[in-house]
């Protein structure tokens, strides 16, 4: 039995008490009734009107609040937390060629940005290079084009690779594009045991929501474990996953779907790993998340907090693990690109700011907050510092930082948090049931939850039972912003001409000898021995481009295409 | 012309960009409003588009694309439309345009665009107002 928070007589008074307020309430409402027929979360949470010690009566606080720093880290995953480190800043950015990228690192590292983040255009991330047919008029447009070992080189000039951490957003082509970035520092003599950064690197929620797809499930992520096994053995510092939340919450899924699924992948990436030999405590350290901080200020906090005790729990229940550092929930968060309007643009500023204060709150390690003009594309210098700055402002003047888990206790967010837990738990079960994540993906079960969620969200809106500012209440006008960034289209050429230029130059039987390597490595059995990222690294040194090594993979192991379902 | 045959539309995503939530809350829409609908899921090429359509048999093409590509994947698929004798399979989209990007996309034969937060109820009307069964025109034209 656990040390309980109240007294038997003391929950009896509140009882009492409660019973009392609530007739009063009841009463009041007969003059004046409640604004709304129902009030829930933009999840569509039901919520009621008061939370007092009984909806935690059940509490322990020593197994299920505890300490920061301490299991289940419910409070944070380190004992100072803000007091000694800031969460890294760390925008998304990419544009137009590796040289505007380069650009606007600087301008952001230059402004007290702390981390890097790189967003790849859409060729990038789909494993074509620019000049494939397949890639006509998307060059630079969401994010920087990457196709050779050089335009790496172009796009982390002159910063400090041992010193920045550089997250970056590729998923089927993780593998390739890491090497190219360990390629690139070891060229530029840095070592690649010293790097740090993240490859996001998360191929299941490709299929559940981002639909940046190449191979089918399980090829993906025997190349997944690849990198996990490379990164442990050679890259110790590097988050080998970034297992996110965030597309699944953009896609439309509700926060506890958001929380499970999420989870769920993170449960199915841990067992891959401990299936290819390795030592959970070995790897489990150095995976890590990213949720989405939605417009509902206290449904994001919960679920931050109860994503940390859920996992903890897990790592330490069903895997096993023995290292504190394994059961950690280390997580990015980026604010709800999808809460933003197009309509009264500088609005987005107060809710980027609300959704940056929630993943403070929910104690986050690195923070991406959208700028008011990411609803129409990528963002502009203007619009990106004003983001940047609201960050900081949060950070150094609003002394939220000055405390660790200031919520805590509270009884609202306390038994938000063990909804979210619980009913996430739920959710777990299931895809036990169904056999695991790739069974369900094959099942369409995670898309048609989620599926049904967005389309349940929008009914909503247009009934008036979800309210957006400037769009469903005092609606208004959508209007052009005096800054919005254009991406030249014919960068598209010179792009094409470099990578064409670049490979003209290469030592052919190099390449060769290094793409034969890459594919034999592919066509074995997982194993160490087959591992792709050396021959990789040897490969994007020789020459390859992404989609050379993109369009062996998808030789060798087939290819996924949406089945187009809703 | 048969009377009363279902509206047939085809829900297509150009280009690499996967940002599907639109479209599939579009699809589901078109439906509950009584269309048959064809989703053929992300990263369709303007030339799968147009052979899906005259395929299909389909009255209408509504496109969704929030990456920026549309100034090429939009006049393409026109483009390819005409080829193909097709024309009158009228073509709208939804999404993230550049409000200047808006008046060259209806030149090209573009019927509508949809902004974001446009109401599901007033493009399954705008569909139902404008849009015809195109049976007995294709046969004309053939």
């Amino acid at each position: 039995m656990g040390k309980k928070v109240l007294s038997e007589s003391a929950l009896e008074r509140m009882q009492t008490e409660y019973n009392e307020w609530l007739a009063e309430y009841k009463q009041a409402l007969q003059k004046m009734p409640e604004r709304l027929g129902r009030f829930s979360t933009v999840s569509d949470l039901e919520i009621k009107p008061l939370y007092t010690p009984q909806d935690i009566e059940h509490k322990d606080f020593f197994e299920e609040i505890g300490f920061p720093g301490f299991y289940p880290f419910t409070r944070g995953v380190q004992s100072t937390m803000y007091r000694a480190r800031l969460w890294t800043m760390r925008m998304f950015a990419g544009l137009g060629t590796s040289e505007d990228t380069n650009q606007r690192f600087h301008y952001l590292i230059n402004h007290g940005e702390t981390g890097l983040s790189t967003a790849f255009d859409f060729p990038t991330l789909m494993g074509y290079d620019t000049n494939s047919p397949l890639a006509r008029g998307e060059c630079g447009k969401c994010g920087v084009a990457i196709d050779t070992v050089e335009d790496m080189q172009r796009l982390f000039a002159n910063i400090n690779l041992e010193k920045v951490t550089t997250s970056m957003t590729i998923n089927p082509p993780a593998s390739i594009v890491w090497a190219m970035y360990i390629a690139n520092a070891e060229n530029e003599g840095y070592s690649r045991s010293k790097l740090g950064g993240t490859i996001q690197n998360d191929c299941l929620k490709e299929f559940i929501a981002q639909k940046t797809l190449m191979l089918p499930p399980e090829p993906s992520l025997r190349l997944v474990t690849d990198t996990v096994e490379f990164g442990t053995r050679e890259v110790p510092r590097w988050n080998t996953i970034s297992i996110s939340g965030y597309h699944i919450r953009e896609a439309g899924s509700t926060a506890v779907q958001e929380l499970a699924f999420t989870i769920y992948d993170g449960i199915t990436y841990v067992e891959e790993g401990i299936k290819r030999g390795l030592a959970v405590d070995d790897f489990a350290g150095r995976l890590s998340f990213f949720w989405n901080s939605h417009i509902d200020f206290f449904e994001e906090i919960a679920k931050m907090r109860a994503s940390r005790r859920l996992w903890a729990r897990l790592m330490k229940e069903r895997f096993k693990a023995k290292d504190p550092r394994s059961m950690l929930m280390r997580f990015h968060t980026q604010t709800a690109g999808c809460s933003l309007t197009a309509q009264e643009p500088y609005n987005n500023i107060i809710r980027t700011t609300t959704e940056g204060l929630a993943a403070i709150l929910g104690g986050t390690q690195s923070l991406h907050t959208n700028s008011l003009d990411e609803v129409y594309m990528i963002p502009s210098e203007e619009a990106v510092l004003i983001a940047l700055r609201t960050q900081q402002i949060l950070a150094d003047e609003t002394g939220v930082t000055n405390v660790i888990d200031p919520l805590a206790g509270s009884y609202f967010i306390e038994a938000l948090t063990d909804k979210m837990e619980e009913e996430a738990t739920e959710y777990i079960r299931k895809l036990d049931e169904l056999g695991g994540m790739v069974r369900a993906i094959e099942r369409d079960y995670p898309q048609m939850e989620i599926a049904d969620a967005a389309y349940h969200f929008q009914q909503q809106v247009e009934a008036g039972e979800k309210l957006i500012i400037g769009v469903n209440k005092y609606a208004s006008e959508r209007r052009e912003l005096e800054f919005v960034l254009k991406i030249d289209d014919t960068i598209e050429k010179m792009q094409v001409d470099r990578t064409n230029q670049f490979k003209e130059k290469r030592n052919k039987d190099r390449y060769r000898r290094a793409m034969d390597e890459l594919r034999r490595r592919c066509e074995g059995p997982p194993s160490w021995e087959n591992n792709v990222m050396p021959a990789l690294i040897e490969a994007v040194r020789a020459g390859a481009t992404e989609q050379e090594c993109c369009d062996l993979y998808r030789e060798v192991f087939g290819v996924y295409t949406d089945p187009g379902t809703f | 012309m048969e009377k009363g045959r279902k509206l047939r539309i085809l829900v297509a995503k150009p280009g690499l960009d996967g940002h599907d939530r639109g479209a599939r809350v579009i699809a589901r829409a078109f439906r509950d409003a009584g269309f048959e609908v064809v989703y053929t899921g992300c990263h369709q090429t303007p030339e799968q588009i147009v052979s899906t359509a005259i395929q299909e048999d389909v009255d209408i093409i509504g496109l969704s694309i929030l990456s920026g590509a549309h100034t090429y994947s939009f006049p393409r698929i026109m483009e390819l439309l005409k080829e193909s004798n097709a024309q009158d399979i009228s073509v709208i989209g939804g999404g993230i345009f550049p409000l200047e990007d808006i008046p060259k996309l209806k030149e090209i034969g573009i019927k509508e665009i949809f902004e974001p937060g446009a109401k599901l109820q007033d493009i399954t009307d705008w569909v139902t107002t404008n849009i015809q069964p195109r049976q007995a025109v294709a046969l004309k034209a053939r």
